[in-house]
């Protein structure tokens, strides 16, 4: 067996011990959902690993009158300080079961272990506690003395990083003194249910987190909901549109996080070997399933063929398959629905002149599989230089001059993203400036902190999260 | 600095890439050229491959590959005939209750211990062939390097008069921190040279970068093109002496060096982590980071070695604990 076979290293799964169905998690109690109950299958198997509950408009709107009861009676009269200790508790129990939340995202999500355990869940923890350290601060948000929190927030999260996004929205808007509803989505409602076993085990108060699971038609029964003061979505810029349309003359308070179709610019001057490393994690982590991914490799034309030659090397040592061995680097893709587009979009950009290039990969027979893919001679009007994939798929334009790698890192609908490698830190701060997008990432891509901001510009979305911006969002300012 | 156009000492390969008016000049633009390095982006790139989980006949391929290439050195002001006996002794028996073990690439000594070290290997000595285990010696004024060339060329020619097949020669850092990149160079081909034989054939040569005392990843890279281009065999990291020695950052970045030479020439350099490296898990994560980098042709003791005292018991307890199901502990190997 040759050394890079690396034996098989999987991650136990007997860490886990999961109920077989799961009810919605109302008021602190759990109950079962109008709806027909729907399973959730492991990507990489096809396996089922549970059933759901399915929440219709009545679970909804008793969800939203728990989360009120409980902003009125309980959390929004606790003192900040107090709250900041059940959010510092519930930081704490989720390092505590790190492992078991990792196995349980990557079986669920069909992202590798290594992801979730170095990634995701580690995040997760840092939200929390990033938030729980605001709780007793507000006055220094610089919205003014005393802040007052909207009230109950409704909030609808994506399957590409379940619990991460759930930390994302939990943690800010507990921690201004929120009360939440959120819905988890269809394909990757687990580790909502482990969050809300957290949350008892931290003795949270009822109804303060409420968890409704339910596909789109649950999602928009929760944010149309007339007693909701916030919503927060992230998802596609589609279902975006879709709910600031239903919103539109509410005072209902939105941020929404959507699509991108991030450039990674890369300069001759770039560290060569460090950008590789840039680039295949800008757009193979998480099987580039990331709204901020540097979907779009903007690579000055003078290097172009040196840094493709070192990239395929480097894709060729990728390793796909299951999500659960420790070795893994791309695992399974989501559902077979997200599968689809991946190839249609490839097909599309194939048919259009681009050169489709994958290392050589076997991959299983069960499950939802794309190969790492590289695909050359995009042009600027190609559909998949514009079009989102959410794959691990990357198009690679080139660029002459500076000024041309501008335009074309702007020329898109979308503007969540973009990364720029180059030695001369004069060069970088210049573009940094120019490039119209949310996050600007220099000689390194998909870096997360809970104390930057994140959100983007035009059909990426608006508001921010993470940082002083995202507690404003759950915030309004004191009255006199 | 100095930075006359004086032409070079020829050296093959410097010829091949720069042209045979080999100036100062011509090296730096060279070497000012090369790509930079990140250095944050390089050591979260070495830190992943520390989280290879390496598993069952993986590892046990693993532990193999890192004895049969450990250098098993000791370089110390005390060392005797006595001391290099016992070290040779540990090489050729490195575990004697398991006949299996292979055996270490090489031992590394001061000069002077070549002869008593090539005695004591005894049938066991390589002299040159393919198997058995090589004698290597520190030369040039290890650890410093701070003796006229005279010196430095002598210290080399005697030690390969007394039978070493490996030379591991110093560059000289302060001229390479004063930008002069011509001296540096001049050196390694004047020791290369030093190291050929009566018969015209030349006893390997491992170029020490002494990387703690380079500071920057820029260097080292530099540094180590320089000492390629001059005809080293292996680039090496450090001495032992200088703190820190052979981290998996500098060790990741040299490798990256002998791959981007053979994707330009064609030729396969070694690379050569020195101090620092003292159990079977580091090892283990040099392995992978091997592989991964450069592919499986550089595992081998021909192209990638350990210089090491301690790594070597560790690896026969990891050894022993895959034979056995179980730990023992430190009296069950034993010491050199």
């Amino acid at each position: 067996m040759a050394f890079l076979d690396y034996a098989p290293a999987p991650e136990s799964t007997s860490i886990l011990s999961l109920r077989e169905d799961y009810r919605l998690w109302i008021g602190g109690e759990w109950v079962t959902g109008g709806g027909e109950p729907f399973a959730s299958v492991s990507p990489s198997t096809e396996q089922q690993i549970a059933t759901f509950a399915y929440a219709d408009e009545g679970d909804v709107d008793a969800a939203v009158r728990a989360a009120r009861a409980a902003f009125r009676d309980v959390w929004g009269p606790m003192s900040g300080r107090d709250r900041g200790k059940f959010l510092f508790r519930i930081a704490r129990i989720l390092q505590e079961r790190a492992r078991e939340l990792a196995v349980a995202e990557s079986l669920d999500n069909g992202k590798p272990i290594r992801e979730t355990r170095d990634a995701d869940i580690p995040l997760v923890a840092q939200w929390f506690f990033h938030c729980a350290g605001w709780a007793d601060k507000l006055d220094h948000l610089g919205l003014g003395a005393a802040p007052r929190p909207h009230g109950v927030a409704a909030q609808v999260i994506p399957w590409n990083f379940p619990l991460l996004m759930l930390a994302w929205k939990v943690a800010p808007a507990l921690a201004a003194g929120n009360t939440v509803v959120l819905k988890p989505a269809e394909t990757t409602p687990l580790t909502a249910m482990l969050f809300a076993e957290v949350c008892e085990q931290a003795g949270l108060p009822a109804g303060v987190v409420n968890l409704v699971t339910g596909d789109g038609a649950t999602g928009a029964a929760l944010v149309r909901h007339p007693d909701v003061d916030k919503v927060a979505f992230t998802g596609s810029t589609a279902v975006g549109r879709e709910i600031a349309k239903a919103l539109a003359g509410t005072d209902k308070k939105l941020t929404l996080e959507l699509g991108g179709k991030g450039a990674n610019i890369v300069f001759d001057d770039a560290p060569l070997d460090q950008a590789i490393e840039g680039i295949v994690d800008g757009i193979f982590f998480n099987q580039g399933q990331v709204c901020c991914a540097g979907s779009r490799l903007l690579v000055q034309e003078n290097v172009h063929d040196a840094v493709m030659d070192r990239l395929k090397e480097r894709m060729a040592t990728l390793r796909v398959g299951d999500p659960l061995d420790k070795n893994t680097d791309v695992g399974a893709i989501n559902s077979s629905e997200q599968l689809e587009r991946i190839t249609r979009l490839v097909d599309r950009g194939v048919a259009e002149g681009g050169e489709a290039w994958s290392p050589a990969c076997e991959l299983p027979q069960e499950g939802y599989w794309f190969a790492p893919t590289v695909i050359t001679g995009v042009e600027a009007s190609s559909t998949i230089a514009r079009e989102e994939i959410f794959g691990p798929v990357l198009s690679v334009l080139t660029f002459r001059t500076p000024d041309e790698a501008i335009a074309k890192a702007n020329n898109t609908p979308y503007g969540l993203s973009a990364g720029i490698w180059s030695d001369k830190g004069s060069r970088v701060l210049a573009i940094a400036d120019k490039l119209r997008a949310g996050v600007v990432w220099t000689n390194t891509f998909n870096k997360f902190d809970p104390a930057s901001p994140f959100g983007g510009y035009k059909e990426s979305g608006y508001g921010r999260e993470g940082g002083v911006q995202g507690m404003q969002a759950y915030l309004k300012a004191g009255e006199r | 600095m100095t930075s006359t156009s004086a032409a070079l000492a020829p050296a093959e390969r410097a010829v091949q890439l720069l042209g045979s008016d080999l100036s100062e000049v011509a090296l730096r633009r060279h070497l000012e050229g090369l790509p930079a390095v990140d250095a944050v982006g390089l050591e979260a790139r070495a830190a992943r491959f520390g989280t290879r989980s390496i598993k069952t006949s993986s590892k046990a391929q693993a532990l193999d590959l890192a004895i049969r290439m450990i250098d098993l050195t000791t370089l110390q002001g005390a060392d005797t005939r006595g001391k290099v006996r016992s070290l040779v002794a540990k090489a050729l028996v490195p575990d004697a209750n398991d006949p299996s073990t292979p055996r270490p690439a090489a031992v590394c000594v001061y000069g002077d211990m070549v002869g008593h070290a090539v005695e004591a290997l005894g049938s066991a000595w390589s002299a040159g062939k393919d198997d058995g285990i090589n004698v290597a010696a520190v030369a040039t004024a290890f650890p410093a390097g701070r003796a006229s060339i005279e010196v430095k060329l002598q210290d080399t020619r005697d030690a390969v008069a007394a039978g070493a097949d490996e030379i591991d020669m110093v560059i000289d850092r302060g001229a390479f921190l004063e930008g002069n990149y011509g001296k540096v160079f001049d050196e390694i081909v004047l020791t290369k040279e030093a190291c050929r034989r009566a018969d015209g054939s030349y006893a390997h040569l491992k170029v020490i970068l002494e990387t703690g005392e380079l500071h920057t990843y820029d260097n080292v890279r530099r540094a180590s093109w320089l000492s390629i281009l001059a005809g080293g065999d292996f680039i090496k990291t450090s001495t032992g002496k200088v703190q820190p020695a052979a981290t998996l950052p500098v060790t990741l970045l040299m490798l990256q060096v002998v791959r981007d030479w053979e994707r330009l020439t064609g030729e396969r350099i070694g690379v050569k982590p020195a101090g620092g490296i003292s159990t079977a898990k580091d090892a283990i994560k040099h392995l992978v980071a091997v592989a991964e980098t450069c592919g499986e042709a550089w595992l081998d003791p021909k192209l990638y070695r350990f210089g090491a005292s301690s790594l070597l018991n560790d690896v026969l307890l990891q050894r022993q604990k895959l034979t056995t199901g179980r730990y023992s502990g430190p009296d069950y190997v034993t010491i050199d």
